[in-house]
């Protein structure tokens, strides 16, 4: 339509859905209304993503579906398309949507309308960071979720909101601007932004080094990686529920995105000179991150750390460069999509009932509430990576990889899988066994109809992924290649070492066997 | 050169100009006679004859065209900026129609002393030679002193121009001193010829000169080390008088410093890119701490703007192509954010009185949806956030900072820019997290009208992004 395909529907729809829901008005018809015409758009959204999957092939490692338009000039243009690598991504957004407008039905009383609208238009950006194949629409994209997720935690999150909507904004803000500079440098050494044509481009090995800190600079603090996680923990605990799920769900793995779109193909030396630097960073987070984990006080915030924990799986599968590593990478990102935004939707059903978060404020769940016991072990065991879950798959192919990159790094990363069982058990254990000792949970209620309804498709789908990770793992295969494959080419004389990485930079991890 | 001088000059270039001092001039006539109770329609006149000297700027033929022995020149640049100044001119007579009733000092002389400055402005946007540039700055000086002043019952207003006088009649000194030097070390008033003998005879007099012209236009661009008079004059002058300030002189004096930069001195451009990155680097740090600690919103405004101009000056910096057209980008944003900003403070007021802090914002989602919509709005765009049109002008003078390789340049002024980030935020929060304390009143048509215009431009510049971008290509291209 108008020389639009279906990508720019999946923009569009979502800001239809917005508009429709600022028109209602403010009274109960029109929160109802508000309500339900979010949670069409979302759904609808998603359908007309699954019918982009349906055209999407697989097989084929390029961009697909692609859509070109003018826009700034000739330099800077309005593409879109998707690959092997954001595909996954798309449909995630698209798939976790309803079930954050559906988690908000009841806990967001006031001022539903701008609430619904802004998660709205929070989707189209999302979904344009996964879809922009041009780096000044993917940084608009990129930047704008900014406005809404502020507006998000700072109107209906917790006491603290205020600390923790600026210090959200102000620091991944700053970690964009350093990417903007590197873009306006890669627009004028490339004489583009159009990122098909920038990933045939050669940036001159001294230049990329600086990209590539740009570029790090900005998806480190998004991912985010030790030690600028800081604002992760504290905007989790503020937001409501559904801005956590959005949060852990999506926004975090536009770094991991990031990373596989831009740092490893346009900078492939740099990627490669740095790759111990994240291997130190990522082992830290796994570890480090893992026993703060450990002494939360704040459920919230003690899935906000091991969220920090299992990206640094993420970003240590990224760097190791080869096959194994960047698929389970992919995986891990969509596998702890689902698992922690299902955490976070069971932190809001006892939230909702009690109106704390406290881990000591609960005790002996499981005597009251045994469905919601069940569905929060399955979800537990899937963050500690339980084999048969989503969250095994993940960790063991980046656990794999890094044993082939090397041996310290998968080492010290498998211990953090240990620390993840200890503080995920050990939560487990304090909120829901144990005798019922509180008086106020005596009357606690077990999940009702759409709490089933919103846990029911995650738990399905995390045991589904878990026995036959090939969904998404065979979505990915062909891009992933073609990656490496390309890194490869670039860098003859290195290729041998793209497996055994020790022998550049620097030998933090000493000698691989 | 060998131009033929004509006994009469041909006019066709300075039409505008000569409507507007025409129109002007009967005008006066008209107040003279009729009193001020004609003001309205005294506005709607000199509104109606900006319009049309708008509408017969876009229809000059394009390409550059000079007169008066080429001491005036129309081309590409020095029509967008013309424009640029139109409209913030036009704007600040319709924010002021229902104000200066309201406070009681609705005299017909503010629409002509806005229109005489506009003039002014239109004059420096087009002048090649040093005399017409300064009689440029004059026409526009004399009349914003006394406009500043315009409240004259009021202590503040008074202090404003009495301020902006005493330093303005200094920098024009200033401005006149580095011209003098300037002729006497290079034998021409005219740009292109001094750009001519720069490169050759130069030397340390046409430095000097140079920096007291360069100090002469920092001071009209409120730029540091001379923005001292701005958040006084912001403050002190009335509220519609503020918002012009802001906006139409900037672009012309932004326009000015382009021509005396690009035309009369690129060839030392190594010589003043060191000051113009010092000046911006002190503007966008100025700007950046010193609005932190302000109450109030002129105030914080006027550091908003200090800062501003030194994102401007990144572009200038840049002394390129592409740093022009990044510069017009930018200020064609800036106004738009600017007026969209002053309108929505006179549009606060409740139960008579009149609000300026930050403070009185509380809660005005809840009681004014669509005003806090607006404001905050503009404040993500100034803070440089995409898709909003802040985000564009910013994105463009950073890159052509860039592309002139002032990597610590561009590194600062986006550190500035997300510093800066904290006291726009901090607005938002204050009309979007805290609890409501007053409802605003209604506000005149007019001033709703700029609002929405300038919001709708605002939010929706990325698909108008495109062809901007193409008439500030034109118009920097036809500098160089």
């Amino acid at each position: 339509m108008f020389g639009f395909g279906i990508l720019s529907g999946l923009l569009v729809l979502p800001l239809l859905g917005a508009a429709f829901v600022l028109l209602q008005k403010d009274d109960d018809a029109g929160n109802r209304n508000a309500r339900w015409g979010a949670f069409w758009t979302t759904i609808i959204t998603f359908l007309l993503s699954l019918v982009a999957l349906a055209r999407f092939d697989s097989a084929k490692a390029g961009f697909q579906l692609i859509e070109r338009m003018p826009w700034l000039g000739e330099a800077i243009v309005y593409q879109l398309g998707v690959d092997g690598i954001a595909m996954p991504f798309v449909i995630l957004t698209t798939f976790l949507m309803p079930f954050c407008i559906a988690a908000s039905f009841y806990s967001i009383r006031t001022r539903a309308r701008e609430y619904y609208a802004l998660f709205l238009a929070l989707e189209t950006l999302m979904i344009g960071v996964f879809v922009s194949l041009d780096l000044v629409l993917f940084y608009v994209f990129f930047e704008a979720g900014l406005i809404p997720m502020f507006l998000i935690i700072g109107i209906w999150g917790g006491a603290r909101r205020i600390y923790a909507s600026f210090k959200f904004f102000l620091y991944t803000l700053l970690g964009s601007v350093l990417m903007l500079i590197a873009i306006m440098a890669m627009y004028w050494a490339a004489g583009t932004t159009d990122i098909v044509k920038l990933l045939a481009f050669k940036f001159p090995a001294g230049m990329q080094n600086w990209l590539w800190l740009a570029f790090f600079a900005s998806f480190a603090v998004k991912m985010p990686m030790w030690p600028v996680h800081t604002w992760l923990p504290d905007a989790h605990v503020e937001a409501p529920t559904a801005g956590s799920v959005i949060l852990a769900g999506i926004l975090l793995k536009m770094g991991g995105y990031g990373f596989l779109r831009f740092s490893l193909p346009m900078f492939p030396e740099a990627s490669v000179y740095f790759a111990n630097f994240v291997f130190t960073l990522s082992v830290i987070a796994i570890i480090y991150t893992s026993l703060v984990a450990m002494m939360q006080e704040d459920i919230k915030k003690l899935i906000a750390y091991s969220s920090v924990a299992h990206m640094g799986f993420v970003t240590m599968g990224i760097f190791t460069l080869n096959s194994q590593g960047v698929q389970g990478a992919v995986f891990q990102m969509v596998s702890h999509g689902l698992v922690s935004g299902a955490l976070f939707l069971c932190v809001g059903v006892v939230y909702d009932r009690m109106h704390t978060r406290m881990i000591s404020a609960y005790g002996g769940l499981v005597n009251r509430m045994p469905l919601y016991a069940m569905v929060f072990l399955l979800f537990t065991m899937a963050n500690v990576g339980l084999p048969g879950t989503s969250g095994f798959v993940g960790e063991f192919l980046t656990l794999l990889a890094s044993y082939k990159a090397n041996t310290w790094v998968a080492f010290f990363a498998t211990t953090g899988v240990i620390l993840s069982a200890a503080y995920a058990l050990w939560l487990f254990a304090r909120v829901v066994y144990g005798k019922t000792e509180k008086h106020a949970l005596e009357a606690i209620p077990d999940l009702d109809g759409r709490e089933i309804a919103i846990l029911a498709p995650l738990a399905v789908l995390v045991i589904y992924f878990g026995v036959q990770p090939n969904a998404i793992l065979s979505m990915s295969q062909a891009s992933v290649d073609a990656l490496l494959a390309a890194m490869k080419a670039v860098m003859p004389v290195k290729a041998a070492g793209l497996s055994g990485l020790s022998d550049l930079g620097l030998p933090i991890f000493g000698v691989t066997p | 050169m060998n131009v033929a001088v004509s006994p009469i000059p041909a006019f066709g270039p300075a039409l505008p100009e000569i409507l507007l001092a025409a129109v002007t001039l009967v005008l006066v006539l008209v107040g003279a006679f009729k009193g001020d109770g004609y003001k309205r329609l005294i506005d709607w006149i000199a509104i109606g004859a900006m319009v049309v000297a708008g509408i017969m700027l876009l229809d000059q033929s394009p390409g550059r065209i000079s007169t008066f022995n080429d001491a005036f020149v129309v081309d590409g640049f020095a029509r967008v900026m013309k424009i640029l100044t139109l409209i913030g001119a036009i704007s600040a007579i319709l924010l002021s129609s229902r104000f200066l009733t309201e406070v009681k000092i609705a005299r017909f002389e503010y629409t002509l002393l806005v229109l005489l400055s506009t003039i002014g402005m239109m004059m420096m946007c087009s002048a090649n030679e040093m005399i017409s540039l300064y009689l440029g700055v004059e026409l526009m000086s004399l009349s914003l002193y006394v406009v500043a002043a315009f409240h004259r019952d009021d202590a503040k207003s008074s202090e404003a121009g009495l301020k902006y006088f005493v330093l303005g009649a200094l920098s024009s000194g200033m401005l006149l001193y580095g011209m003098s030097l300037v002729y006497g070390f290079t034998g021409s008033v005219t740009f292109p010829a001094i750009a001519k003998a720069v490169g050759v005879k130069g030397g340390a007099g046409v430095m000097f000169g140079l920096v007291f012209i360069l100090a002469g236009l920092a001071f009209k661009m409120s730029v540091v080390p001379f923005h001292m008079w701005t958040p006084d004059v912001y403050e002190g002058a009335p509220t519609p008088v503020a918002a012009f300030f802001a906006t139409a002189p900037k672009m012309a004096a932004v326009a000015m410093t382009v021509r005396v930069l690009v035309d009369g001195f690129l060839p030392v451009i190594k010589d003043w890119q060191p000051i113009i990155t010092f000046i911006a680097i002190a503007s966008m740090g100025l700007g950046a701490f010193a609005a932190i600690g302000q109450a109030n919103l002129k105030r914080l405004m006027a550091y908003s703007s200090i800062g501003n101009m030194g994102y401007a000056m990144v572009g200038m910096a840049a002394g390129s192509v592409a740093g022009v057209e990044g510069l017009v980008i930018f200020m064609t944003t800036y106004l738009a954010m600017t007026l969209g900003v002053f309108a929505v403070i006179l549009s606060m007021q409740a139960g008579g009185r009149r609000m300026e802090t930050i403070g009185d914002l509380a809660g005005l989602s809840r009681s004014n949806p669509g005003l806090a919509f607006v404001l905050a709005a503009l404040m993500f765009s100034l803070i440089g956030i995409p898709p909003l049109a802040g985000f564009f002008g910013k994105f463009y003078v950073f890159a052509a900072a860039v592309e002139a390789k002032l990597f610590v340049l561009a590194v600062i002024g986006i550190v500035a820019s997300v510093i800066s980030a904290f006291y726009y935020l901090r607005i938002v929060k204050v009309m979007y997290f805290d609890a409501p304390v007053v409802t605003m009143a209604p506000v005149a048509m007019e001033i709703k009208v700029v609002m929405w215009l300038s919001t709708s431009f605002v939010v929706l510049f990325a698909l108008v992004a495109g062809p901007i971008q193409k008439v500030a290509a034109v118009a920097a291209k036809s500098l160089f």
